[in-house]
């Protein structure tokens, strides 16, 4: 059971710029499903998941979490992966430091993690030599040793190649059978389709279309969507 | 200017017992004065990069200002300050090697924070988002990009570094130029240029230059391996 | 880390060496320290009484100011009204003379003034100021400085009126007065000791010497610890009483460059 979803949008609007980024977003995410919010670049996909992860504060509007300690139960993965110029077992042991484990855990825990997502031999390379893939199964590491109970992810396999999108997207759905509740953004339908239970669909900062993946890809019931759909790469 | 850089290498080949006691205390006060102005200036200038507050932007530019302080103000200002009759006089400090890291520590110490701020602003923006994902916040934050850039931050200390072993304004007002106890390269350099002997003062300048020399290829060594094996 | 740690751990050393030799401070002047007197005189003191003698060199009147301040235990100094005045007003404690030197006049080879070879110095000033010939004057408040204006005076002419573009008032020490002179090809006042040692002199001889007004009385005073209770007046006077002795007096007189004698010892 969750304790701090689910996560409530109300009237969410952001603008930067003279520009409003997202705008009115009303909505509420449930524990379980596998949300993916999908769009056209520019959509403001990154913007809405950093409103409902907390690194940005909307310009109107509430972002509402339903428990106490939202903060340290949530854990964000980017499109590039951020690491600093240590071990890599040291990076995650790093993020454990900050999340208040006691010191006689972080290293066990460490390690766990990183058997977790394949990382288990080269605990000790630097973390910023490791290539692109193994970068960002360490940023999934760092955050599988936090237990999140939701983890956001920003487009997070679209540096890689086919090879690494395929381990990151294993390792996701680990996090899902293990009763994480996975929050990602991407423009991949075929990701989309592997992933996730359903889809919200931003077009130009608005919430347009919210529907489970069977009914959304067959047939999308809005022209927005519908238009995105027809238009993507069909083997993405 | 061949009989002076002669000079200079016969100083050094004949190992003058006294050009070393002025080249040793030359390293002693200007690597005391880095020493310090690093551990003040890299976490000031870390925590003005990554904070927010009311006048940021005018403290950034007096900041960068300072970095051109005239060591000549800052030798005269300590001065009044360390003298007898001035309010620290009581410490006895003036004349003696302390009053002059001290003086090279005020010139240092913003170059150091200035070129701090800067690199770590610059790194702030790749760090900021995933710190801040992870809980890290504030002076923490500031404290782990500092340690994460901490080889880049070897030019800003190289460049106080620069600027302390090259000047000669707040020594000699500070320290006297006393003949075994306050004498530094500069100083040294600046008597004998008065005194006419010029061959002698070039040669010294020379040994000067090649310390310098040898101290920023050290560090740029110790640079180029870290990144290799950090990445 | 290594590195700097050993560094610094010898500057430490250094430190607190410093900190357990006991010491005096003494204001004088950069004319004497270039001279090199106290090269040949401290060392020989240092070892006899384990005290050693820190010289600050700045100009007279600098020194004077130094002691005014409390920043020295002695002033040692040549320039006989300005320190009886530091007495008068109270700074220091009593005036001993030690010993004099002489200035002398350099100037260019060709001399310009026609002044060479003379025995004059008030009628070579006189003869600088009618050719309007160049002059490199410290203006530094120094001993030397006031010396050359005592002379101006003494020769009738008011200098700060009187003078016109060939008159330089360079503000610095004797070096670099004489570095100025050397390269403009004017007169200039210096001591001897200066001159003697200078290694600059491009076409630079000199041209007056001799006259008994070019002689150049030092002086040396405690400062007063009544006004500075810090003041090390044990250690100080002492330093006082060795230079006007007869071992301190000949080892003044001992002092030779090129076989030449500088200083001439007159302690009463």
């Amino acid at each position: 059971m969750s304790a701090i979803l689910p996560l409530r949008l109300e009237d969410v609007s952001f603008a930067a710029g003279g520009r409003m980024i997202i705008e009115r977003a009303t909505l509420s995410l449930e524990p379980g499903p596998s949300t993916i919010i999908l769009g056209a670049n520019g959509a403001g996909k990154s913007v809405l998941m950093r409103l409902m992860h907390g690194l940005l504060a909307p310009s109107s509007g509430r972002v509402a979490w339903s428990g106490d300690g939202a903060r340290r139960r949530q854990a964000m993965v980017f499109q590039r992966p951020v690491m600093l110029r240590r071990s890599a077992l040291a990076n995650v042991t790093y993020a454990l430091a900050a999340a208040g484990v006691r010191a006689a855990e972080r290293e066990r825990l460490g390690h766990e993690a990183l058997d977790e997502v394949g990382l288990g031999h080269i605990a000790q390379r630097p973390a910023r030599v490791l290539s692109g893939g193994e970068q960002q199964r360490l940023a999934l590491a760092r955050a599988w040793a936090l237990h999140p109970e939701v983890l956001f992810l920003d487009e997070p396999t679209a540096s890689l190649d086919p090879g690494a999108t395929r381990e990151i997207e294993t390792i996701i759905k680990a996090f899902d059978a293990a009763g994480t509740k996975i929050v990602m953004s991407t423009h991949s339908l075929g990701q989309a389709r592997r992933l996730g239970d359903e889809v919200i669909y931003l077009h130009q900062g608005r919430v347009v279309e919210r529907a489970p993946i069977d009914r959304f890809f067959p047939h999308p019931a809005s022209p927005e969507a519908a238009a995105f759909v027809k238009g993507e790469l069909p083997w993405a | 200017m061949l009989d002076a850089l002669f000079s200079g290498l016969q100083l050094v080949a004949t190992l003058d017992l006294q050009l070393w006691q002025i080249v040793a205390l030359s390293l002693a006060v200007s690597l005391s004065a880095v020493a310090l102005a690093s551990m003040l200036g890299l976490p000031l200038g870390a925590a003005i990069a990554v904070g927010r507050f009311p006048g940021r932007q005018a403290v950034i530019v007096v900041l960068n200002a300072l970095m051109g302080l005239p060591p000549v103000v800052v030798g005269l200002v300590i001065y009044l300050l360390l003298s007898r009759a001035g309010p620290l006089g009581a410490f006895g400090l003036l004349f003696t090697p302390k009053a002059m890291v001290i003086a090279q520590t005020v010139l240092v110490l913003p170059i150091v924070a200035a070129l701090a701020r800067q690199s770590v602003e610059d790194a702030w923006r790749e760090y900021e988002e995933q710190l801040r994902s992870l809980g890290v916040e504030g002076a923490r934050a500031a404290l782990t990009v500092l340690w994460d850039i901490r080889f880049s931050l070897l030019t800003a200390v190289l460049a106080g570094l620069g600027r302390a072993s090259a000047e000669v304004g707040a020594v000699m007002i500070v320290g006297g130029n006393i003949d075994g106890v306050t004498r530094v390269m500069t100083t040294t350099i600046a008597l004998e240029t008065s005194k006419g002997d010029l061959p002698l003062a070039l040669g010294l300048g020379m040994v000067l230059i090649a310390i310098v020399l040898a101290l920023n290829a050290g560090a740029h060594l110790i640079k180029e391996a870290a990144q290799r094996r950090y990445g | 880390m290594g590195m700097t740690s050993k560094v610094l751990l010898a500057m430490l050393v250094c430190a607190s060496a410093q900190a357990q030799t006991s010491y005096i401070t003494v204001a004088s002047t950069t004319s004497t320290e270039q001279s090199g007197l106290f090269k040949h005189l401290l060392p020989a003191y240092e070892k006899k009484t384990g005290v050693q003698v820190r010289v600050v060199a700045l100009g007279t009147g600098q020194a004077l100011d130094m002691g005014r301040r409390g920043d020295a235990d002695v002033v040692f100094v040549h320039a006989k009204p300005l320190e009886e005045k530091f007495v008068a007003e109270g700074y220091g404690v009593k005036r001993f003379e030690v010993m004099y030197n002489d200035f002398v006049l350099v100037g260019p080879k060709s001399d310009p003034a026609k002044v060479g070879g003379t025995k004059d110095i008030v009628a070579a000033l006189q003869k600088i100021k009618a050719a309007q010939a160049p002059f490199a004057s410290r203006g530094d408040k120094s001993g030397t400085h006031f010396a050359e204006l005592q002379l101006w005076k003494m020769a009738g002419i008011d200098i700060a009126k009187d003078k016109g573009p060939w008159y330089r008032d360079t503000g610095s020490g004797m070096g670099p007065t004489l570095n100025t002179a050397a390269g403009m090809n004017a007169y200039a006042l210096t001591d001897r000791g200066t001159w003697l040692s200078f290694k600059n002199r491009g076409d630079l001889v000199i041209s007056v010497e001799g006259d008994q007004r070019l002689f150049n009385q030092y002086g040396v005073i405690l400062v007063n610890p009544a006004k500075y209770p810090h003041v090390k007046k044990e250690l100080g006077q002492a330093f006082i009483d060795w230079i006007v002795s007869a071992e301190g007096q000949a080892a003044i007189a001992a002092y030779k460059i090129g076989g030449e004698q500088l200083f001439f010892p007159n302690a009463k």
